[in-house]
């Protein structure tokens, strides 16, 4: 078996495992819940570093495992990473095990919820490692509904049930069109198969005709976009972020949401490239609604919650603009800042988790000077407002920056405004809640506060934020992994590139290629 | 044969019946399972009668996968309906177990000839058997008010839609002069243009819309769901359905082929209509039995889906689902039967506290609303995606945009339904101050059956591999 299958499957057996346990065992469910999701993210991190070592197969995928499950329709169960998918994998095995160790703050039918926490953890896991399209789907599906249960059962505030059931139909609606667009693509591609490799590989021979393209493209790009909420199908996630529990958010907003980017560049850009190519605009000119719109109503917010919510649908901005660009260096950025958004969004959702869970507020004017109170907690929540602000050093600086560098060639003027929205509107609203929150007075309220106390509460603050730094100072451990399967996707948009009258595209890509490494390297 | 041993075990019972001393009638129950458990692994080997594929009685009856699975599936639901009984025995009139008993084998002895029938006259025979035997059996509690009500109002509608079949009948026979379906569908071109013979198909079609409840036909459902015994609202809601489908499968697709080529529009409306009605008027019901009811509504739009798509993975998908759908809804069922045998309503308030009277019955309702929602990995998750997978693949071999639109309609209905059987699971787990908390005890063999509903379940979502096969060896010799 695959080490991938273990990595996806150990959370699910802690799942099947907890069912076994009386629930006033309050202890043993931690444990167990806590050792899965380690196991899981031990085994991750022994993926990631052995994967340069890794044997390879003919389809260029690591660590490959593959069953038969539905012959008649050519389903089976196949995992398998490369450079796209694994640095995923890994992110999203750490962010669960912080997942489970923040659930301390759930202090009712705690068995369920461990349990619907490690459904959600394995089924992402799964999605992410699956080159089958259905159990892409399949898995991400078993994974998205315990985020409705969590958020409705175990979510805080007044606006509970209505964010529930806003944030059920959106992305529900979002996975079922992006289901029909996948199997649109199954039937019309012709290879009789669900599984990816061999769809592409088919493909190569057999592209799909454009107009076909241009209905299947739809799907998946608003389907996806959707789940990923790009503007503006934004709406459920601000507010869902804000009433969920933390672990759930942390996951979803961090891991989950990830998987409609995944789809896009796993599966759109190389088998509808003509139609790809003739949505860029649109997609380039959507995803400035998500960095500038979203980020301006960002500044707005009184709430910690909703500010960082929409934060970081602003930043999903980033990723879509590298997707549209559709170059090596563009494609390369997207999954960078996939990788380091997810460890940036589990840790602010986990700090602001801990604050709501100290104050029971996240109002904004209602706290100040909590440094003082929270140290540890606070300097936590610098750093990652100052990652969310771009700042080098942190792994969302590496991908912001090659985003724009392969953004630049396709959309000079776009990238310009983007470039404008991230560095003023990002720095203005991240410095101003932490100006607020952390420093100035402290109100006598609060004096009552404590710190994190021991080494095993810092852990998942601490876990993530020197993952954060790690792929900030080191991007060359993701970059020399992705580069080559980007490579790979955007080939076959070089070949059009190049029949345009300005040939040299691939040498200037090179070209950009050489800077952006001489900043890695700096 | 099949027929015969279930028509001569219904009798056996009956005799039985004035045998056995009255406290141990249960037990008569449970020998007519083992019985149709024997006849059930018969059928499944292959051996006897079963395994000859071929026709009989000059054409009428035929034996071929098709029939073979759809007499799995229904024997396998009239067990599960039995088990059922036998727990629900105790609300039934005095003295009258058996006679439930062999009324519910008898109108399984109707499906099994509607599975195998070839012919006009075989269909409406097989649809009056199991129609009248229903009627008997949903006004079966005669001292409640509702069940008689449920029974009045099911007997004038199904006399009313049998007339129109009748009428069809005749129409096609006075057209074509053929009432066999294979002869009819080798003339069935030349009368094309005939429209008092396109009337006699689709006053048929009426008369089966009635039986699977189908928009515009739908409106006994709900009530006579509401209001008839639970153990009979299950195998109406099963049975019946299933019989009604197969055989407007052998109808549309082995009697009229060429008329039902030309009608793919007619359906697309028809499945999606369904499918929004069921759903949009579950959303409101607050009786658990009349919420199944509408959901039954909306799960036969569903099932449309792999009528409209008129194609071999259609129907495969349709036998698909259904199979799925015999497991969860039987599941739902016997949750129901057991937890609000001893209340006066079947209000979905009963269910509060559910979690703390039985883990057990609870994690079963939950799975089966959770199933019939069509989440994975369950067995509803499967089937759905088979079902769209071939309406999908309709839209891009005929490039009608209409099955398109169905598609949405249906991934609409999905959502809409979301709303309902999540609320069924939040009135589980979590309504506030139960009334009752006394714990529900299980006798060995609901929970043997119950565990068997979960495992069909589970196997047919995680593992449909053979299903798949069986289901399209099935669709195959539909279309021979």
């Amino acid at each position: 078996m695959s080490i991938l299958t273990y990595i996806a499957g150990w959370p699910i057996v802690a799942a099947l495992l907890l069912l076994f346990v009386p629930r006033n065992y309050r202890v043993i469910i931690r444990a167990i819940a806590v050792l899965g999701t380690l196991i899981s993210a031990v085994l991750a991190v022994k993926m990631f570093c052995q994967y340069a070592g890794a044997p390879v197969d003919a389809d260029g995928y690591r660590f490959v495992q593959q069953v038969p499950w539905v012959e008649s329709l050519g389903i089976s169960y196949h995992v398998g990473v490369d450079g796209l998918n694994v640095g995923l994998i890994l992110m999203g095995a750490i962010v669960a095990f912080a997942a489970a160790l923040c659930s301390w703050e759930i202090q009712t039918r705690e068995k369920e919820f461990y349990i619907l926490l490690l459904v959600m953890a394995g089924g992402i896991l799964g999605a992410f490692a699956s080159l089958d399209l259905f159990f892409f789907y399949f898995l991400h599906e078993l994974a998205l509904v315990p985020t409705f249960i969590m958020i409705g059962v175990w979510g805080r505030g007044e606006k509970k049930n209505y964010a529930t059931f806003q944030i059920t139909l959106y992305l529900s609606i979002g996975a079922l069109i992006a289901l029909i667009g996948l199997i649109a693509l199954y039937l019309q591609s012709g290879a009789n198969t669900f599984d990816i490799p061999k769809i592409i590989e088919h493909a190569k021979t057999n592209p799909l005709a454009v107009n076909v393209q241009n209905f299947i493209f739809p799907l998946l790009l608003f389907g996806f976009g959707i789940l990923v909420s790009l503007w503006p199908f934004h709406s459920w996630a601000p507010l869902g972020y804000g009433v969920a529990p933390s672990p759930t958010a942390m996951l979803h907003a961090g891991v989950l949401k990830k998987f409609g980017l995944y789809g896009l560049i796993r599966i759109a850009l190389p088998l509808l490239p003509q139609a790809a190519q003739s949505w860029a605009h649109i997609i380039a000119w959507l995803c400035l609604g998500n960095i500038l719109y979203v980020g301006w109503v960002a500044m707005r917010q009184r709430d910690l919650n909703l500010l960082i919510g929409n934060s970081s649908v602003a930043h999903m901005g980033f990723i879509f603009l590298g997707i549209a660009s559709l170059n090596l260096i563009g494609v390369t950025g997207a999954v960078l800042i996939m990788v380091a958004h997810g460890f940036l969004a589990a840790l602010t959702f986990a700090l602001s988790g801990y604050i709501y869970q100290q104050t029971g507020t996240l109002q904004i004017s209602e706290l100040g000077g909590l440094c003082r109170k929270l140290p540890f907690i606070g300097t936590a929540l610098l750093m990652a407002a100052m990652a969310g602000c771009g700042l080098p050093g942190f792994a969302n600086f590496v991908g912001e920056a090659t985003v724009f560098f392969g953004a630049w060639k396709m959309f000079p003027s776009i990238t310009v405004i983007a470039l404008w929205g991230a560095l003023v509107i990002g720095g203005i609203y991240m410095t101003r809640a932490i100006r607020n929150i952390l420093h100035g007075p402290l109100p006598e309220k609060w004096n009552s506060l404590t710190d994190a106390s021991n080494a095993w509460r810092k852990l998942p603050y601490a876990l993530l934020l020197v993952s954060l730094l790690v792929f900030g100072f080191l991007p060359k451990l993701l970059t020399d992994k992705i580069n080559p399967d980007a490579a790979k996707i955007v080939s076959s948009y070089k070949l059009q590139v190049a029949s345009l009258p300005s040939s040299d595209a691939k040498l200037k890509v090179d070209s950009i290629g050489n800077r952006q490494l001489a900043i890695e390297n700096k | 044969m099949l027929e015969l041993s279930v028509i001569g075990l219904g009798l056996v019972l009956l005799l039985a019946d004035l045998f056995v001393p009255a406290e141990r009638r249960r037990f008569i129950g449970y020998a007519a399972i083992a019985a149709l458990g024997v006849l059930l692994v018969t059928s499944l080997s292959g051996n006897g009668s079963c395994g000859q594929f071929g026709t009989a009685f000059g054409g009428m009856f035929v034996n071929d996968p098709l029939s073979l699975f759809f007499k799995q599936l229904f024997i396998v639901a009239a067990i599960l309906v039995l088990f059922m009984a036998a727990e629900f025995s105790d609300k039934l009139a005095e003295g009258s177990v058996a006679e439930y008993y062999s009324l519910i084998l008898f109108a399984l002895a109707g499906m099994l000839f509607a599975a195998s029938s070839n012919d006009f006259t075989m269909l409406f025979v097989s649809i009056e058997l199991i129609t009248i035997t229903f009627y008997v059996l949903v006004s079966f509690q005669r001292s409640k008010l509702q069940s008689l009500e449920a029974g009045v109002k099911y007997l004038i509608l199904g006399a009313l839609s049998s007339s129109f079949m009748v009428f069809g009948i005749a129409l096609i026979w006075g057209t074509t002069g053929e009432l066999n379906f294979t002869k009819l569908a080798a003339v069935a071109p030349q009368f094309a243009d005939s429209q008092i013979f396109l009337l006699g198909v689709l006053l048929v079609l009426v008369g089966l819309g009635f039986k699977i409840a189908a928009f515009p036909f739908q409106i006994w459902a709900p009530d006579v769901y509401q209001g008839a015994p639970t153990p009979t609202t299950a195998f109406l809601a099963i049975g019946s359905k299933a019989a009604g489908f197969v055989l407007l499968l052998r109808v549309l697709f082995t009697a009229v082929p060429s008329v039902t080529a030309q009608w793919d529009n007619l359906l697309i409306v028809i499945s999606g209509i369904t499918i929004l009605y069921g759903n949009l008027c579950a959303i409101p019901q607050r009786n658990l039995k009349r919420l199944l009811g509408y959901s039954s509504i909306a799960h036969a739009g569903y099932l449309l889906l792999g009528v409209a798509a008129l194609s071999a993975s259609g129907q495969s998908a349709l036998m698909y689902y259904l199979a799925g759908y015999v497991f969860t809804v039987m599941a739902g069922f016997f949750v129901i039967t057991l937890v609000m045998r001893h209340l006066a309503t079947e209000d979905i308030s009963g269910l509060a506290g559910l979690n703390q009277r039985s883990p057990l019955l609870a994690a079963t309702l939950t799975i089966a609303m959770v199933s019939l929602a069509g989440i994975p990995p369950l067995a509803g998750f499967f089937g759905k995606f088979l079902l769209l997978k071939s309406v999908i693949e309709a839209a891009q071999t005929t490039h009608n945009h209409g099955y398109y639109c169905l598609a949405f309609t249906a991934l609409v209905g999905v959502i809409i339904s979301l709303y309902y059987y999540f609320g069924v699971i939040r009135a589980i787990y979590w309504s506030k101050d139960p009334a009752d908390l006394s714990p529900i005890e299980l006798s060995s063999p609901a929970k043997l059956s119950i565990w068997a509903c979960l495992a069909g379940i589970f196997w047919i979502g995680l593992f449909p591999n053979t299903l798949l096969n069986v289901t399209n060896l099935a669709a195959a010799a539909l279309g021979k």
